[in-house]
């Protein structure tokens, strides 16, 4: 049985005058022991699918379950079982650092000591700080506590909402080498992101867009997906440069790319020599081209954009 | 040909107590370049944008934000810069004429100016037809391109931009940047934070902040060759990794 099974999950928020679609009908199934991500932008519904999986919302249609327990029916066995992280702080910021993780303990009938080994790793860097007040921790120092406080009872899934937002690189760097070792573990993580880059870190991913899934695979499966040939331009004046290959019949497709940019055209013949005239008639220098693969970011624009 | 310095800012220095969060911090930044100033949570980026909006007295050094003061004159840097932030940008509750006309209001200009302001951003965005559209209806992309439209609708000399494009998707997150270099090209100058390291390689010039002080300034390209890097974000970590502070 795969601990998460999603089936036709529909999710709509009502104003006075308006509903807001917040999911789609969305489908999906992970298996155990994998990292698998849900990747997309801010309101995509990614929180909503979230609480509905942790039982803390009914979703107006579908089903699912965790661990072959019904979200609706069997919802304190589920609560027993998940971990879970929401996006924003939920810790009690007047609690120690140590009082929280032993209040969270105590509320799964169980005690530091008897998992302390799988948060060892984390809560040691944290551990100095033990009797600071939640509230008083640095954002990175917080995200380990609430990592810690969510593993203590040792879920058997994990559900981190957007954990990595609006930390640096660093941060999210570490973030993503806690939860590899973790998956060693056995534990099964959903994880959820805005960051496109984190993708490749997943075992598979979901890329979600405005209450609809674009596509589920592996981060390889996803980018072999992406048929058409992609180029990749650099000269000595970008933006200028951007607004002429927009401006050319045959592209259907020119993104900023940090220092290139990428470009995908209608038909096939004559890419290269076609960009070589663009930049032969605006006159640039420095100019570089060349085909390359595409990124999940590339994948996930194209399917956006269909 | 020496171009118009837009900041200057000349060992600045600010403590709270014996923390020096900001530590001697020297640069320039000239006038319609677009300057990204990176940094690790905690590394003192807020606190020095802070002192350039006028928001926060440094403890020592000097500054100017378009030729003004940053010690005696900040009332005058206010009215001068325009200021955006993924947390607070626009009110919700107005709609979208309604927040341009709230903003270009409090900067002074005159009535004649706003309906011509209105209408040219309106137009720019494509937001016809959808003038009376309350902003909280409007999709974070959206509030995003029209708050960074808003913050330069009185045509500041600079425009602070503390991580725009947080959560956006792809592809807004591009024409978001398409706004930004036309601002750039109109001669405004950009002061931009971003957690997106390929939007780093955007910029003219980036500055990297490590434990309140600036470790690298230069093109993401000179920045890149220096650190053997292939990528921005390998820059960024190998100069953020030294950090001996941590956290916000």
């Amino acid at each position: 049985m795969q601990p998460v099974i999603v089936e036709n999950i529909v999710q709509n928020y009502r104003t006075k005058k308006s509903v807001v679609e917040a999911l789609k009908g969305i489908s999906f199934t992970v298996e155990r022991g994998e990292i698998f991500g849900i990747i997309g932008p801010d309101g995509a519904g990614k929180t909503s699918l979230f609480r509905i999986l942790t039982t803390l919302l009914l979703a107006e249609s579908g089903t699912a379950s965790v661990d072959g327990f019904d979200v609706v029916k069997d919802y304190k066995e589920i609560r027993n079982r998940i971990g879970y992280m929401p996006g924003k702080f939920s810790l009690y910021q007047d609690l120690s650092v140590q009082e929280n993780l032993e209040f969270f303990a105590t509320i799964f009938n169980t005690t530091i000591e008897k998992n302390y080994d799988l948060i060892k790793e984390i809560y040691q860097q944290i551990e100095p700080f033990k009797d600071r007040k939640a509230g008083a921790l640095s954002g990175g120092m917080k995200q380990k506590l609430a990592l810690c406080c969510a593993l203590i009872h040792k879920p058997s899934v994990l559900f981190l909402d957007e954990p990595t937002t609006g930390v640096d690189a660093v941060s999210r760097k570490e973030f993503w080498e806690m939860l590899h070792r973790l998956k060693l573990q056995e534990i099964t993580i959903l994880v959820s992101t805005a960051y496109m880059d984190e993708a490749s870190l997943c075992d598979r991913v979901a890329l979600i867009q405005k209450g609809e899934i674009l596509s589920v695979d592996t981060p390889k499966g996803i980018i072999g997906q992406f048929k058409k040939p992609l180029w990749a331009i650099r000269a000595n004046e970008m933006f200028k440069l951007m607004n002429d290959i927009k401006e050319n019949p045959s592209v259907e497709s020119c993104y900023p790319f940090g220092q290139y940019h990428h470009i995908v055209f209608k038909t096939q013949e004559n890419s290269k020599e076609n960009l070589e005239n663009i930049a032969k008639e605006g006159h640039y220098t420095d100019v570089e081209i060349k085909p390359i693969e595409p990124n999940i970011e590339d994948c996930f624009m194209a399917l956006m954009t269909n | 040909m020496q171009k118009e310095k837009v900041i200057t800012a000349k060992e600045l220095t600010k403590r709270f107590g014996d923390f020096t969060a900001v530590d001697k911090i020297t640069f320039e930044v000239e006038k319609g370049e677009i300057f990204g100033f990176l940094g690790a949570n905690g590394a003192g980026k807020t606190t020095a944008m802070r002192m350039l909006c006028g928001l926060l007295l440094p403890t020592s050094g000097l500054a100017t934000v378009a030729g003004f003061d940053v010690f005696k004159q900040t009332e005058q840097i206010k009215k001068n810069i325009g200021y955006m932030s993924q947390k607070f940008s626009l009110y919700e509750d107005l709609t979208i004429t309604e927040n341009i006309r709230f903003y270009a209001g409090i900067y002074g200009l005159a009535d004649e100016r706003i309906k011509e302001k209105t209408g040219l951003l309106i137009k720019q965005l494509h937001l016809e037809g959808q003038e009376k559209t309350l902003v909280r209806a409007l999709p974070l992309g959206w509030k995003q391109k029209l708050a960074f439209s808003i913050a330069i609708v009185h045509d500041p000399a600079i425009v602070f931009l503390d991580e725009p494009t947080g959560g956006v998707d792809p592809v807004t997150r591009r024409e978001f940047w398409g706004l930004i270099y036309e601002a750039s090209e109109r001669g405004i100058t950009i002061f931009v934070t971003t957690h997106y390291m390929d939007e780093a390689e955007y910029c003219n010039r980036v500055s990297v902040m490590v434990d309140g002080r600036i470790d690298a300034l230069d093109t993401p390209a000179n920045l890149m060759k220096d650190y053997s890097a292939a990528s921005m974000d390998e820059v960024f970590l190998q100069l953020a990794r030294k950090a001996v502070r941590t956290g916000d």
